[in-house]
């Protein structure tokens, strides 16, 4: 288990190391979320309208997946370079720790993200997002990890493939759409300050869904690789 | 030499249609230098590869050390330098080699480590990009990765590309040191005179079909293109 955990992250720290070194993802996706962010509060003003800030949780859920499908892009396309991807295959890395440790660097690259570009959506949308800051983090970490561990995967799958850049969402958003409703809903209840109440349904649905496919995606990489 | 180290039985590749290797059939006795030859395009490389474990053979098997390729056991014992030369350009030389040693689960690996840049000639650049490297540098790290957790069987294709005169005798020599270590290398190469003077025996492919398997002989090293050119 210690050997699995040290592997898992060698290979998250790597990733990370690499991305914050040439931040060939991470600033394109940041300056997509900021311009989406900018972009929707012009189109709708939410300040003088209350309804627009009800949809601010679905607005800010489609900038944060556009934004992670340009990370998850990056995940496995980083080890076609000098044919990386066989040295990870050739050696004693399970298929499981090079699954999770690719899904740890993109959900907190995603979650840098999402915490950068909060303050300013607060300030566009005229959204308290500090209250249930608690319960806001925790929906983002489940519903960034539930995306990234189904991308992860799906970013495998693409890895060799010369259309990647268009197959990768087409695959991943029909694949993560009850998480992504389930952060919608959660975001939207949590921005508005209304209680959770019966919304409590969609964070189990969430946590179940981020269990089983993290399950999933560490069972099939190996297999996905080897195809 | 003793028992077989790496065994081939009647393998087949296709790539869609197109079969890549036609039934090869090798045995490569353990603590040897064996040279993969032929033309590109005769699937020594994708003979390499399916004895990685980076490819499954469509028909036959490859056995490693009596059991089939492709075992999680066997990947530790594998050390490859292939086409791709497997290294990250935005890390470092020493930073490669630490990410390797860990995915190898290498203890005091910052030894190993130093030890390695030393010895391939790349102490001074240890701290440097390998995106700043020349092919040759690069090359040479690439032979570092590949032997840095000492494994018992080592596959080489075109070890030799990009390396200057005194970087090709450096290889040879550690070829030669491999053998006297009992380790099993294989190597494919287009330079016939530097894998003949290394090489104990010889397998010649020719568009997929294994056409000569034998001990490699004073003869074919002293005229290594007459050899080929009567094989082939």
């Amino acid at each position: 288990m210690t050997r699995f955990l040290r592997q898992t992250w060698t290979i998250a720290a790597k990733d990370l190391r690499t991305e914050l070194r040439n931040k060939e993802a991470l600033s394109a996706a940041l300056s997509f979320t900021l311009v989406v962010i900018l972009l929707f509060s012009f189109a709708f003003d939410p300040v003088s309208n209350v309804e627009v800030r009800e949809l601010s949780g679905g607005l800010l859920w489609i900038a944060y997946i556009f934004a992670g499908i340009l990370l998850l892009n990056r995940s496995f396309a980083r080890e076609s370079a000098n044919d990386c991807l066989d040295a990870l295959v050739a050696s004693p890395l399970s298929g499981g720790a090079l699954f999770l440790g690719k899904a740890v660097s993109s959900c907190l690259l995603l979650l840098v993200l999402e915490m950068a570009s909060l303050p300013l959506f607060g300030v566009f949308y005229s959204v308290n997002w500090t209250q249930n800051f608690g319960t806001l983090l925790l929906v983002l970490v489940l519903g960034s990890w539930g995306f990234t561990v189904i991308g992860t995967l799906f970013s495998a799958v693409t890895a060799n493939n010369r259309l990647r850049e268009l197959m990768l969402p087409l695959l991943v958003f029909p694949m993560t759409l009850p998480a992504l409703i389930a952060c919608v809903q959660l975001t939207t209840v949590i921005l508005t300050g209304d209680p959770l109440g019966d919304s409590v349904a969609w964070l189990r649905l969430l946590f179940g869904f981020d269990v089983i496919f993290t399950l999933l995606g560490a069972v099939l990489l190996e297999s996905v690789l080897l195809a | 030499m003793s028992a077989s180290a790496i065994s081939l039985r009647g393998i087949w590749k296709f790539f869609g249609e197109y079969p890549a290797v036609r039934g090869a059939s090798l045995d490569i006795p353990a603590g040897g230098i064996v040279a993969l030859l032929g033309r590109n395009g005769a699937g020594k490389t994708t003979i390499l590869r399916m004895i990685a474990g980076l490819l499954r053979p469509s028909r036959g098997e490859v056995l490693i050390d009596g059991a089939p390729a492709g075992q999680q056991r066997h990947a530790a014992s594998i050390g490859m330098v292939g086409h791709g030369q497997w290294l990250y350009d935005d890390l470092t030389a020493r930073e490669n080699l630490h990410f390797f040693a860990c995915l190898y689960d290498l203890s005091s690996s910052s030894e190993k480590i130093d030890q390695w840049l030393e010895e391939v000639g790349l102490w001074s650049f240890r701290d440097a990009r390998v995106h700043q490297f020349s092919r040759g540098m690069r090359q040479r790290l690439t032979i570092a990765r590949a032997l840095l957790h000492a494994p018992p069987i080592l596959l080489l294709d075109e070890p030799w590309t990009s390396l200057d005169d005194r970087a090709m005798d450096f290889l040879s020599v550690l070829l030669l040191r491999a053998r006297s270590e009992n380790r099993t290398v294989v190597v494919s190469s287009h330079q016939l005179r530097e894998t003949l003077q290394i090489a104990g025996h010889l397998a010649v492919i020719d568009r997929g079909r294994l056409i000569f398997d034998g001990p490699n002989r004073d003869e074919f090293r002293d005229a290594p293109h007459d050899f080929y050119q009567r094989i082939t």
